[in-house]
């Protein structure tokens, strides 16, 4: 973020303070105060409750330490990671967890595209449109989880008997599972997603679209060659926010499948080796290795793919 | 004729979309004890019978208590502070506010299960495990980044000589300030309480995490432990009726507000 350019009677009036008031100038001083006294709240907030929690998960990660046994605590230095990287289950749920996520954005990229479209293009009934979208964005996800697990339940659930499948048991294999979940996901995150590309379609320059047809263009050679493109902000936007946010994915899993039949993921391996493991050692290295992919992640999108986050969200 | 068709037929295949699994649940909560392993989308013999057992659950009521009272809470004070950070943020110059937003962002992106181990362990050890501040404070911090982020995003459109204008029209400060930039201001500090209330609502991660009794556990935990009218009974059709209970809020602020929340969703996420 730059300053915005200061007409130069300002400029002049700030030297002239300067002058006055040695280096900084009174006026400047107290605005830089006023500035930090009003941010320190939330700042403090936010970076008590996460920076000083994740250092002491990586403290705890470097320790042999279960809730129930507090004596038993020592130090075992990087074992708990060597542990962890080892293990066929963590590579399993890091499997699992990519699946899930590369799927679910993929579709909901493209869902939510057609969806925006149809937004964007609605003339009557926009207000309707607008509000059924957000309330799949709304629900509690335990909740639609829920009516997910109900509907394709050996038992309660309607899909086997309306659509003819006999008794497939959707939640007793890990590819059909898989599917329950991620359709759960796309159903509950398209909304987010649609509504990001909405704007990134408003931007779009109707000139541009007009000269393209008028010389000749196609229907998919504009689509992918202006409208696409001059999207390209808005897109790298949702893909990111919906990466990241997929790759933690942990509700809809402990309300499906609870992670039984190869459906853990590494959200879900993290909680339940400290909450109800109470192995606060072995699963804060989890978590800080969740974190480190979650950062790895961010990392790709904004230095391999030049997502500038700061202008992309409304920064000048 | 086929992108008439389409006109058409995209919106009601949105709506459909949407409302399919919200109907599911609502029948499925009006089906009686016998039909609810019938496999039928509908109930044939609807009953309220199910409502009726959901209040009468402590456990879910007390939940209820919970979420409402943790939720609204948590959005207050989440949007009194991102108001302050958002002002400063948009109005004063200051070195640090880049890396004010940056941190905002980086916290946004946080995979939450990361902190519940540590925070489990020292909630316990300075006594919040358990209570509504202990609940209270994790969501602070994690609706803080889209709160200031949308704020800021609003402050910076409005015109902020107005103020000026208005004292110079002979408008006290206070006059100026409350006549002319609180409504200014007013849409954009809204649409930040109902994202960071959506948030906190629809929390799972930290509410079963840090707490374990009726005294802060909120409606999506308790749900998880749910068990029917008794402990033989399965708990489907009662889980389905708490879950339509807590949709209803939902339903009702997007049906009032959803210019406002798309408004905030999409809040300079394209400009530039």
């Amino acid at each position: 973020m730059t300053a915005e350019p200061q007409p130069a009677f300002i400029r002049r009036h700030i030297r002239a303070d300067e002058r006055r008031n040695g280096a900084g100038g009174e006026r400047v001083r107290a605005e830089r105060r006023l500035g930090w006294m009003l941010c320190a709240p939330a700042l403090t907030v936010m970076v008590g409750v996460t920076a000083y929690p994740l250092l002491r998960a990586v403290w705890l990660s470097l320790y042999s330490y279960r809730l129930t046994d507090p004596a038993g605590k020592h130090f075992v230095g990087l074992r708990n990671y060597a542990v962890v990287l080892t293990d066929h289950l963590w590579w399993s749920d890091v499997l699992t967890t990519v699946v899930i996520t590369a799927v679910t954005v993929a579709v909901e990229l493209v869902v939510g595209f057609a969806f925006a479209t149809v937004m964007h293009r609605i003339v009557f009934g926009r207000r309707l449109i607008r509000t059924s979208i957000l309330v799949p964005y709304g629900i509690i996800t335990v909740v639609a989880a829920f009516g997910w697990r109900y509907a394709f339940a050996l038992d309660t659930g309607f899909v086997d008997h309306v659509f003819g499948l006999g008794h497939f048991a959707w939640f007793g294999h890990r590819s059909s599972a898989l599917a329950v979940i991620i359709l759960a996901e796309i159903w509950k995150t398209t909304p987010f997603i649609s509504l990001l590309l909405l704007a990134g379609l408003a931007q779009v320059p109707a000139e541009l679209l007009e000269a393209a047809e008028v010389d000749g263009a196609t229907k998919a050679q504009r689509l992918f060659r202006v409208t696409l493109p001059s999207m390209k902000a808005a897109i790298m936007v949702a893909l990111l926010f919906r990466t990241l946010d997929a790759y933690r994915i942990f509700d809809t899993v402990f309300v499906t499948t609870n992670g039984a039949n190869g459906t853990e993921t590494v959200s879900f391996l993290a909680y339940r080796q400290t909450i109800t493991r109470t192995a606060l050692g072995l699963g804060s290295a989890v978590s800080v290795l969740l974190f480190a992919s979650v950062v790895l992640i961010a990392a790709v999108f904004v230095k391999g793919f030049g997502v500038d986050l700061a202008r992309a969200r409304g920064e000048r | 004729m086929a992108a008439r068709l389409g006109r058409i037929l995209g919106p009601v295949l949105i709506v459909v979309w949407t409302v399919v699994p919200l109907l599911w649940l609502l029948s499925l909560s009006l089906k009686g004890g016998d039909h609810i392993n019938d496999g039928r989308f509908w109930p044939t013999s609807p009953t309220l019978h199910n409502y009726r057992t959901v209040f009468r659950t402590d456990l879910f009521t007390s939940a209820l208590r919970n979420s409402i009272g943790i939720s609204l809470i948590a959005t207050v004070l989440s949007v009194a502070l991102a108001t302050l950070a958002a002002y400063a943020i948009a109005r004063l110059d200051f070195p640090g506010k880049k890396l004010i937003l940056s941190v905002a962002l980086a916290i946004a992106m946080f995979p939450t299960i990361s902190l519940v181990g540590p925070l489990f362990d020292i909630w316990r050890s300075v006594g919040l495990y358990d209570t509504w501040p202990g609940l209270v404070i994790p969501y602070l911090s994690f609706t803080l980044p889209l709160s200031i982020w949308t704020l800021a995003a609003f402050f910076r459109e409005i015109p902020w000589e107005m103020e000026q204008a208005a004292q110079v029209d002979g408008a006290t400060p206070w006059q100026a300030f409350r006549k002319v930039i609180v409504p200014l201001a007013a849409p954009g500090v809204f649409t930040a309480a109902i994202l960071t209330f959506f948030f906190a609502w629809n929390d799972f991660v930290f509410g079963i995490s840090l707490t374990s009794t009726g005294r802060a556990r909120t409606v999506p935990a308790a749900l998880a432990f749910f068990t029917g009218a008794s402990q033989f009974e399965q708990p489907t059709a009662a889980i389905a009726a708490a879950a339509v209970v807590v949709t209803i809020p939902v339903v009702a602020i997007v049906l009032a507000f959803q210019r406002r929340i798309v408004a905030g969703l999409t809040s300079g996420a394209v400009k530039g």
